[in-house]
């Protein structure tokens, strides 16, 4: 966030941050000071766009005066606060974090958060070997409760088959960190559909419409603004999925071309992804501020007409 | 809001279920805080809540079916599948103290008469489950039934008579209680009683009783001294809370009375649900007037106008008391418009919850009334300045509240000189486990540890203390050389350890503490509502880890495990949202540290 003269006028608060002062407006958040302050802060469950849910505690920092850690991302700053962000204790708990959320899910498609696990010295092999997946386990009806038993051999995941049950996007949630992003995006923070929400508890929480619903028999209106905010690629354009499994998806051979939805008069900033003269998915920067990086079905999936699919997709391959 | 709901349609038994929560339809739907009631009552009518059910009480509360879908499968008393859902479910108890008193024997008959845990009877009418505590730990072991259907029928069994539990589910039929049942009553030790004063000796359904124990002069003594003058005797008292957190209650009530946003709210923290804890259960079974009366006072110390009482799930027979004294209290003026006459108006929900340990956390408490999954809020801003509905919140614990009547009735003062000058009055300990007399037991602040053993009768003749594990899952393990610690607060902290809410839960050489510490493992795991990272895959690697110790299959070496153990639980103490995360640790790593159990190879 930047200090500019706009937010000067009113309420300055100081504080400290690693031993330097910093000046930031009333209201902002730890992270914003930390950043102004150029402080590299990790992050998973914060998006400029969406309301803090402080869930993933990769951002902990420690203030002094306060028992435990406190997530950046949400806590207001105060004035005189004497904040640590790289103290043994901070990078004890954010390299902790980021080993469990890498030992229980799949990351591969998550650069940024392996990065953060590379920076903090994160071995999420000290928890063991992955558990294979439980044949026959139904992750969409969990009942709350009692878990199955475990003997402790191997570290249970999130691992559970792909969802593909509609053309345009696909679900892999063995990727899911549970950040909460596609809630928030899918409800008050953008598209005001709540056709997805947490159910479940504890390890089984997991995101999902009612009963676990296919996606054509929920509220989903197909706005991909879930696609948008998932940090993980546990949401992807079935486009881009169906590259992957063919190995044909090639992120160096992308360019990225920035233009205006052409659809309605809102003016969305839609950024192409093109592949070989293809659009391979579209995406929309989070700082542009007429859309603030959501946009509609429209905008979001309606590009395939400047364009003819060499090999259609084929229509399920549940 | 335009909501999609399902194409599935209720039944007429559930939608008549759903609308006799709700009321009539009106131009405007109900409040989302019906969310809970309205789940409630398809569950106790059919056994489950299935999609048809869901999507008419999304209809009535225009709520997206996800979002209900997504708060209903957070509790453990709500089935969402219909194949296990079951008119009768017994929830069997393996809990800390149940499981010192044979749980898993009981467990094991149940499995092999009717298979794994879930699998309907054959006539598909019933089946079983096992449950995290139940509250029943002074009768353990325990079991608790529901029966659902248009008159349900909710039973505590304890002590389970497993063949009369077997008959139970065979026939998919329970009897309603006995009065020989409900009439149980804890045990009290010492002569002069004070929180448990009308304990056993009055009709607790009868609010003549109450008045003619006593009942209502303090609420008289509170309106003659005025708001503040009743805070100034809360202050004088220095009474703290007895939920675990024992932050001064006068400094919690003086924060929402002065607090400028309106209207400000009153919470009565019933979720009693820590491992080993039932003092809240019979004070609310036994004197569930001295409750609304407490609250009263409370309501009308802070400028509340409105109060609710949430009592979890698994305590059918105190909401059912609870429920009964708020009916009468309201129809004689002691509740409504126009309390006592005296033109203040104060009035109670009582609310219930649905299986769940997270929601006795305050913020959980309030997520949930509100008709939102029970997820913890972060700190600041307080409930007293931002809680239930986002306004200025005074949340109270059952015990903490009924001590105000005392304070009353005697003077704060008067009241700060029981107990020691920092932990003042007296304080209810749940004794429950290898105990010969289990049960709720009032002592002063400074009794040590041992005269409370004694009190309950002390071990079964011929064994001997191996650890009392001291404020339940979330509390420390505390080794027999230790027992003559005084029970203070400031005691309890110079040895860095809690209090918490006044479990005591004893083991002898009987038991394998090792196995204790899985159960305690596991019920973190089950009990995590999975918002916060370091709690929900920290609650999992800690459980794997133990199983790993206990099974002597470590993946490095035990002390290379125990290194991980203790990375872990700072991890949860120091990153996790709430306080169950940040104790998730605190039992394993005590029992680690001072029963040396995993060192050189282990030792039970």
């Amino acid at each position: 966030m930047s200090v500019g003269p706009a937010a000067a006028p009113t309420g300055l608060v100081e504080l400290t941050i690693d031993g330097q002062t910093v000046q930031v407006p009333e209201g902002s958040a730890l992270l914003q000071a930390c950043r102004a302050r150029g402080v590299a802060t990790p992050t998973v469950c914060y998006a400029e766009n969406l309301t803090p849910v402080n869930v993933c505690r990769v951002c902990v920092v420690e203030v002094e005066g306060s028992r435990a850690l406190v997530p950046a991302c949400s806590r207001p700053v105060e004035r005189g606060m004497v904040v640590h962000t790289d103290s043994e204790r901070v990078r004890h708990s954010r390299r902790m974090v980021l080993e469990l959320l890498a030992s229980a899910t799949d990351l591969s498609l998550a650069p940024e958060v392996e990065e953060h696990l590379r920076r903090y010295g994160g071995r999420p092999e000290r928890f063991g070997p992955a558990a294979p997946p439980t044949p026959g386990a139904d992750h969409r009806h969990t009942q709350a409760g009692h878990h199955r038993p475990t003997d402790g051999s191997t570290a249970a995941t999130v691992t559970q088959p792909t969802l593909i049950d509609n053309e345009l996007y696909v679900r892999d949630y063995s990727r899911c960190v549970l950040c909460y992003k596609c809630v928030e995006a899918c409800g008050v923070d953008a598209q005001n559909t709540f056709a997805i929400a947490v159910a479940g508890r504890g390890f089984e929480a997991r995101i999902s419409t009612e009963f676990g619903l296919p996606l054509p028999d929920s509220a989903c209106v197909y706005c991909g603004n879930c696609i948008g905010v998932c940090p993980t690629g546990a949401l992807m354009f079935r486009s881009e999925h169906e590259m992957r499994r063919n190995g044909t998806w090639d992120e160096t051979r992308q360019q990225r071309t920035d233009t205006i939805c052409p659809y309605c008069g809102v003016g969305c900033t839609l950024t192409l992804h093109v592949q070989d003269g293809r659009i391979v998915k579209v995406s929309s920067p989070p700082e542009h501020d007429v859309a603030g990086g959501h946009l509609c079905i429209k905008g979001r999936f309606g590009w395939e007409f400047v364009q003819v699919l060499e090999d259609p997709a084929p229509a399920s391959d549940r | 809001m335009d909501i999609h709901l399902s194409a599935t349609e209720a039944s007429p038994i559930e939608r008549a279920a759903v609308d006799a929560a709700l009321g009539p339809r009106d131009t405007r739907p109900p409040p989302r805080d019906r969310l809970l009631p309205a789940l409630w009552a398809v569950q106790s009518r059919v056994g489950h809540i299935g999609e048809g059910a869901l999507s008419y009480i999304c209809e009535r509360l225009d709520v997206p079916p996800a979002e209900a879908y997504s708060v209903a499968s957070f509790y453990a008393l709500f089935s969402l599948d219909p194949s296990a859902g079951q008119p009768l479910v017994a929830h069997v108890c393996d809990d800390i103290a149940c499981r010192a008193a044979g749980a898993e024997q009981i467990c094991a008959r149940l499995e092999t008469a009717l298979g794994p845990p879930g699998t309907p009877t054959s006539d598909g009418r019933a089946t079983w489950r096992r449950a995290s505590c139940l509250g029943q730990c002074d009768r353990a072991p325990a079991a608790l039934v529901m029966a659902a259907g248009s008159q349900p029928i909710e039973r505590a069994l304890a002590p389970v008579d497993p063949p009369a539990l077997q008959t139970a589910l065979r026939d998919g039929a329970l009897s309603p209680a006995t009065d020989a049942e409900t009439a149980t009553l804890p045990r009290i030790g010492g002569a002069s009683l004070r929180l448990l004063r009308r304990v056993g000796r009055i009709d607790p359904t009868s609010l003549d009783d109450y008045r003619a124990h006593g009942g209502y002069e303090a609420l008289r003594r509170a309106v003659r001294l005025g708001p503040d003058g009743v805070i100034r005797e809360v202050v004088d008292a220095k009474l703290v809370g007895r939920g675990g957190a024992a932050f001064p209650t006068g400094r919690k009530w003086e924060a929402v009375a002065h607090a400028a946003a309106r209207p400000h709210y009153l919470v009565c923290n019933a979720d009693e649900s820590e491992p080993g804890m039932f003092k809240d259960r019979v004070l609310m079974e036994h004197d569930p007037f001295a409750i609304i009366e407490a609250m009263t006072i409370a309501g009308y110390a802070t400028g509340c106008e409105q109060g609710y009482v949430y009592v979890r799930g698994e305590y059918p027979l105190a909401f059912s008391r609870l429920r009964n004294a708020v009916a009468q209290a309201q129809a004689k003026g002691l509740l409504g418009d126009d309390v006592l006459g005296r033109g203040f108006r104060f009035d109670i929900e009582p609310r219930r919850g649905a299986g769940a340990y997270v929601c006795g956390e305050e913020t959980a408490l309030f997520s949930s009334i509100e008709g939102y999954r029970g997820e913890p809020r972060n700190r600041p801003p307080f409930p007293t300045q931002s809680g239930l509905f986002g306004r200025p919140t005074a949340v109270n614990n059952v015990e903490t509240l009924v001590n105000v009547l005392e304070i009353l009735r005697e003077g704060g003062p008067a009241f700060a000189a029981i107990g020691t000058r920092d932990s003042t009055g007296t304080k209810l300990f749940c004794v429950s486990g290898r105990v010969d007399r289990p049960g709720v037991y009032e002592v002063p602040f400074g009794t040590t540890l041992r005269a409370l053993l004694d009190l309950a009768g002390g071990l079964p003749a011929g064994r001997t203390l191996r650890a009392v594990l001291l404020g339940g899952a979330a509390g420390s393990v505390i080794p027999p050389e230790q027992v003559d610690m005084p029970l203070t607060f400031e005691a309890a902290r110079a040895r860095g350890v809690a209090l918490g809410s006044g479990a005591v839960i004893v083991f002898d050489d009987t038991v394998d503490l090792r196995r204790i510490l899985l159960r305690v493992a596991a019920f973190f795991r089950d009990e995590s509502c999975g918002q916060c990272v370091p709690c929900r895959i920290g609650t999992v690697r800690q459980e794997e880890l133990l199983e790993r110790l206990v099974s002597g299959r470590p993946h490095s070496s035990v002390r290379d495990e125990l290194a991980l153990l203790a990375d872990i639980g700072r991890a949860m103490r120091d990153a996790s949202i709430c306080g169950l995360g940040q104790t998730a640790s605190t039992a394993v790593e005590s029992a680690v540290r001072e029963l040396k159990l995993f060192a050189d190879g282990g030792d039970t």
